[in-house]
This record gives C-alpha cells, structure tokens and sequence, in this order.
C-alpha cells in the first residue's frame, strides 16, 4: 500500500476525498467556492443540474446513518446522477465477502464514485488504494465517516457556514466542545480551520473525552467551559453518544450537562455575535440547551442546507466531465 | 543435548571445512580469519587443524563472516491449527534462509501448545523437515485462557523450554501468582509480553500524536509499565526466572534495567521492527504496520536501541508472524496483527549495529549467544564441542526486500522496498548445509 495520501494524484488535483488533512488550501477554497451556486439551485424550481448525468454513486454504508445518506443521495440526484443504496452493516461480512471483494464488485457493476461510511479509522484510505492499485483511476472515493478519523464533508460544511457567518478565517476563535476523542467531526474541522489559518482554535472537554496530545493538532486545550468559551466567534457542540453518558468516561448525562452543555448562560462569556453550531443530530438537555439550540445565535439548521451544496461540490469535482 | 543428536540422513557428511572466512563467536570472543573444521556435526577445531583430518566437503568462505547460527527467539511457525498463514515446511525455509538454526516458537497455534502431545508432534514434523531445531514454548496455562495451570513437567518433558501466554493476557493476579510459583518449584523459566488487558483494551496504536491524528484507538504506554511493576512484584516474590518478551517503550527500558540492578532473575527481548520503526510508519493506515506491541514513538525506539546496546536488553528476536493477504486486506483496526521476519532479522540487526557503532561481534551477540542463554538450550557458539549449526553471510552484500522473493509464506513486511546491507549465503545446521543462496 503506497504510504502517501491516496486523495490527490501525481499532479495534486483530488481525485478522492479521503480526510481534509494535508489538503492545500486552494483546493478546500476551491470546494467552498464551488458550492456556493448550489445553495442556489434548492430554491428553483427544477432543483436538478446535469453535472453527474450518467454517472452511478453508490451509497456504500457499512455503519448505518440515515440523515448522512439521505443528504449525499440528495446531492448525488440533484446533479443528476443515478443512486445505489447500499446499507451493508454487518451482513456482508457474515456472508464472508470482504470489504475489498465488494468494493471489486461494485466497480464490476460500473459504479463512478463510491460514499463509504466504516466503523473502522482508515476503511476509505484502504478502499482508495485498492483502486489506485487495480488501475481503477475513474472510480472515486468519498468518505463519509470512517471511526474516530475523519468525516471530511462534514468538515466542509462546517467551514462553508463559519465562513458565510464570519467571512475571513484569520481573526476567528473557534471552539469544539465535547467528546473530541471518539470524533471524526472535530477532527476533520480542526484540520479545515488550521489549513485555512483561523486564528485561534480551541478545544473543550474532561480528560476522559479528549484524546492523548490533542493539542499537537494545533489547539489550545480547556478544561473549564466558560473559560474556553470566552471571546469565541464560533461554537461547535460535539454529539455525545449515548452509550458515553453513562459508564468510565462520564458519571452521567446530567452531570455531563452541568459541565459541558451548551446553555445561554455560559454562551454569554463568548462574542455577543457568535455562531452556535452543531453536526447533529442533537441531544437536547445533553450537550445543548433547547433555548440555545432554538436560539437566535444557532445556525444548526442552515448548516443541513449547506451540507448538501458542499457534497455537490465535492462529487461534481471528482466525478463530474 | 550431544552433538550426535544432530546427525542427518544417510547422504551426510561427516567432515566439512570452512576456508577463507571472518570466523565471529561471540560466545569467546573471537573474530580472526581462521578455518572452521567440522566432524560428526559438531565444531571439531578453529584455526589448526585435528589430526589426520581429511575433509569430505570444503567450503569457501572468503571475504564473508562464519557466525553462530542465528538464535531466534519468537518465530510463529503457524503450526499447528493455522496452516493457511504458514507451515513448517515454508517457515524453516525463511529461517534457514535468513541464518536462523534455532528458533523458539510461542504456543498461540489452533489449538496452543498446552498438551504434550502436541508438541511432540510439532518436534517430529520440525525433526523430519531437518531444517532449523525448534525449540516450543508451552502454554502456561491451558488454552492459554488463564485459569488452569498446564502440566509444565510433561510438556518439558516432550521438548517445552519455557511457558508463556503468548500475546494473550493473564487477567487474574493470582493465577500469574501461582504460575510462577509453581513454575519456581521446577524451575522452569515463565515468558511475559507484559500488557495491561484494560489499558490496552480495543487499542490498536500506540498512544501519541499519530493515533490522535488518525482516530486510531490507542494503547498507552502505560499499559507496558503497569503489567511490568505487577510481573517485578511477583518475581521479587517467587524468583521465577522471568523473560520478558517485546518490550517496546522508554519506561519500560528503565524498569527492566532497575530489576537487574536489583538483582532479579530477570531477562529481556525487543522485536527488531521495534529498533527501526515508530508510529509514524503507520503512515496512512499502512496495514504492516499493525504490530503488536504497537510501533510506538520515536524516544520509545532511541530507548530500545540503547537498551540493546548497553544490554538492559538481552537478545533481539524477529517476533516472525506469517500472515496471509487476507488477514492484511483489511482496515489498520480489523486487519491481523504482525510481521513476517526470520529472514529479516539478520540484516536488520546489521542495521541498527551500523547505525549505532556497534562493532560486529557485539551485534552478532544479541542474537546468537545472548538468546541461547535467554532459551538456555545449547546453541549460539562455535566452541569446540558444539553443535555445527554456522551461519555463513556477507556482510556487504545490499539486497532489496521484495515480499514476493522472501520464502515465508507470510510477505507482510512493513520493510517492503528497503535496502538491507548483510546477507546469508550459507547455513548449516548439524554439520550439513542445509541452504545455499
């Protein structure tokens, strides 16, 4: 296996969008910029473009997400193209087919762009080298949320709405509060925010939820909420999962909320015009206050919106003619 | 065990000289230009010859280095149970091939080696391959599931050098209390990969920069240095002769050189991929870089590298684990642990000794001699008397790794495309040459 990013080809143009590591900033710009037409389109009439006309995506879920699917099979039909959904989970692998046999033969099959979601950190890397490997160049790979790694499309959306809110990066605090160390979200924005040069990025959360040397990606590292919320332009709340709210990480939801959660009270030690963001779906009471959430800070809502013209960025420039 | 013991087939020969070659035994000290005579597989003299000897073969060894045949100590050889990894027959091939004429072989096989019955079976399939000698650890307990003591004594009777629970872990304090007592009693030596089960628990990479960045969960090195101080705590107690297998962190380094200083009967191995490696080659999810214990962080590497050479650490091993395309095929997390290495060890060792200044019969040490003792078997010398089991390499020749070319069953190497200085152009095991490159 070729122990470079598999994303950009010889010539740095992206053939994959594995992880928004390592990316250039001109071509996360140059996704950002792209999408910002397709916001557009939802509000015409016919919400349809041709770009991926002929072209098959495979919806390929081996960890299941309905609200992720649903938003790529929508952008995938908005740019015209034909849509397989595939929600694999853990049946193919009883059958005994391997993660590489199916993607072989899917591509059998003439799919154009792969959208993988894996359980497993690295499972698109794997996917795309295998293609690499096989000569299979015209098959693209989209990860969708691979582990703890990365959910790149995620993180892309999360830039388009600071930067439609805030405009520049430069002079921005950014805060990500929450369980940092099982999320693929953060980890894909705090890459996006340091590659674009945001000023200052913060992480928040207890020891238990926040991973070893977090800070050597580039953020400062609280503890204590209010304090790392000071002065922030930008909130991010991190989903909690359930099966984290209670057991050796955190002592319970409640006590996790008094903490951490996301309330008007503690938004008031950060920038009278901060965005609050959230990749959902949220568990109100949790890590969120209703009030906040529903609030005229929250931008929860528009950044759905946006996700879907950041996918069709992503897909037309990897797919489209 | 008598040299006799290493008589081979009808076509043997009985007398063999070696001419021209750098002669290395560690074990004495010696590195001079000498002939090697050998009779009746065993070292017959070094320098002049017996009398009257006529030799049947001749063999000639100039500008290359006649060493000990290698010693390793941790080669799975996928026997029994695992056939589709590796078998004897591939395996001896590599360890032959790689200078390796003695090798231990840890009881993580389908089912462990914790019945006699299987490991004589294991040490008549290796006795008719009339390769390398295989040396089984034992099981320390039955099927290695940590409750049940095995029957140490008729398992060393049928050829077990020592018991271990290979890389599963002994969560119950008190049954690793007993093991080792018992163990004690008989004087059998106890082998220890020592892990915390819960600090490790779901890891797959070492606990640093690297896992954080790619969402890998991680095994701190903490999980190393828990387990030790429990296992020293033990030892301290029952003076079981314990050897600890892999050590892979900086603090563990410290520990094991601080319980010899206090005098414990204590030895110690690391992997060779550990002298080379660190998290950082896992690069983007590399598969072979799936090692267990984890490649860990570059200060971790530079405290194994000076452990070996200051001799905290007694012998390098090539934790050899042959592991099929499938098994690789996989995400870094799913995908099985492990390297293939007997015929690695060698040049790998070679490395490290030129990257430190290490001179070459020191180096040769760490994996002939020094490991022989660690497996108290007689083996890892050239003294007069001894088992004719020579590895014959050049030490300039540079080679490229290709997986494909390597004759283990098992191409996972995370060394793939490396130029590796040092190869093994001759091996003999019992007097008779066994390969030739």
């Amino acid at each position: 296996m070729p122990n470079r990013n598999p994303q950009l080809n010889a010539d740095g143009a992206l053939t994959h969008l594995l992880t928004l590591e390592g990316l250039p900033p001109a071509v996360i710009r140059h996704i950002l910029d792209t999408a910002v037409p397709f916001v557009g389109i939802a509000e015409r009439e016919v919400k349809k473009v041709p770009l991926l006309r002929g072209k098959a995506v495979f919806n390929l879920f081996f960890e299941n997400s309905t609200r992720t699917r649903t938003t790529f099979e929508i952008a995938a039909k908005r740019l015209s193209a034909d849509v397989i959904n595939l929600n694999i989970g853990a049946s193919s692998t009883s059958k005994g087919e391997t993660l590489l046999d199916t993607v072989d033969n899917l591509v059998a099959m003439d799919a154009d762009l792969f959208v993988v979601r894996h359980a497993q950190s690295g499972a698109p890397h794997l996917i795309a080298s295998h293609l690499i490997a096989k000569g299979r160049t015209h098959v693209h790979v989209v990860n969708a949320g691979d582990g703890r790694h990365a959910h790149p499309t995620q993180g892309l959306l999360d830039l388009y709405t600071i930067r439609h809110y805030k405009g520049d990066f430069a002079n921005l605090t950014v805060a990500v509060v929450g369980d940092v160390l099982h999320s693929r979200v953060a980890r894909s924005l705090i890459h996006g925010l340091t590659t674009l040069g945001t000023a200052e990025v913060r992480v928040i959360g207890p020891r238990t939820l926040l991973p070893a040397h977090v800070e050597s990606m580039g953020v400062q590292v609280y503890e204590d909420m209010r304090l790392g919320l000071a002065n922030c332009d930008v909130v991010v709340m991190l989903r909690l999962q359930n099966e984290r709210m209670k057991g050796a990480l955190l002592p319970s939801a409640g006590e996790y909320f008094k903490h951490y959660g996301l309330t008007m009270d503690k938004l008031a030690a950060a920038k009278e015009d901060v965005i609050v963001m959230h990749p959902g779906p949220m568990n109100r009471g949790v890590e969120i206050d209703s009030a906040v959430a529903d609030g005229a800070r929250s931008v929860i809502l528009p950044q759905v919106t946006f996700g879907i013209a950041v996918r069709m960025a992503v897909m037309s420039i990897l797919a489209g003619a | 065990m008598s040299a006799a013991g290493y008589r081979y087939g009808r076509d043997a020969i009985g007398t063999l000289e070696i001419r021209n070659g750098r002669v290395i035994d560690p074990a004495s000290g010696t590195d001079r230009h000498a002939p090697v005579y050998v009779a009746d597989g065993a070292i017959a003299a070094i320098g002049d010859a017996p009398s009257g000897w006529r030799a049947e073969r001749m063999l000639d060894a100039a500008g290359r280095v006649v060493a000990p045949g290698l010693v390793d100590l941790a080669a799975r050889l996928r026997e029994p149970g695992l056939e589709h990894k590796a078998t004897l027959e591939s395996e001896l091939e590599a360890a032959i091939a790689g200078g390796v004429t003695s090798l231990a072989c840890p009881p993580d096989t389908d089912p462990p080696l914790d019945e006699p019955g299987l490991v004589e079976m294991l040490k008549h399939r290796a006795r008719l391959i009339n390769r390398a000698h295989v040396y089984p650890i034992g099981a320390l307990t039955v099927a290695l599931a940590g409750e049940t003591l095995t029957e140490m004594g008729e398992l060393a009777e049928a050829g077990c050098v020592a018991f271990s629970q290979a890389d599963t872990p002994l969560v119950d304090t008190q049954v690793l209390l007993r093991a080792m007592q018992y163990a004690a009693t008989f004087g059998h030596a106890v082998w220890l990969r020592p892990q915390d089960p819960y600090l490790a628990r779901g890891g797959v990479a070492h606990e640093g920069e690297v896992a954080t960045r790619l969402g890998l969960p991680a095994i701190p090195a903490m999980a190393e240095t828990v387990a030790l101080s429990t296992i020293f705590a033990l030892v301290r107690d029952t003076r079981v002769h314990l050897h600890v297998c892999r050590l892979s962190t900086a603090e563990g380094v410290a520990m094991v050189a601080a319980a010899k200083r206090e005098g414990l009967p204590v030895t110690c191995d690391v992997a060779v991929h550990h002298l080379h490696l660190c998290d950082v080659d896992i690069g983007w999810f590399d598969s072979m870089a799936h090692l267990v214990p984890p490649l860990r962080g570059t200060r971790d590497r530079a405290a194994l590298r000076a452990g070996v050479a200051d001799g905290t650490i007694d012998a390098v091993c090539s934790d050899h684990a042959p592991v099929d395309d499938d098994g690789k095929q996989l995400p870094f997390g799913e995908a099985e642990p492990g390297a293939t290495g007997l015929e690695l060890l060698l040049p790998l060792t070679l490395k490290w000794a030129q990257e430190e200044r290490v001179d070459l019969a020191s180096a040769l040490a760490r994996i002939t001699v020094h490991a022989a003792r660690v497996l108290r078997v007689p083996a890892g010398s050239l003294a007069v008397g001894a088992p004719a089991d020579i590895c014959i390499f050049d030490p300039h020749h540079a080679w490229r790794v290709t997986p494909a070319a390597l004759r283990s069953q098992g191409r996972n190497t995370p060394f793939a495309g490396y130029e590796l200085v040092g190869r093994t152009m001759t091996t003999i095991v019992g007097g008779q040459v066994v390969f030739e490159a």
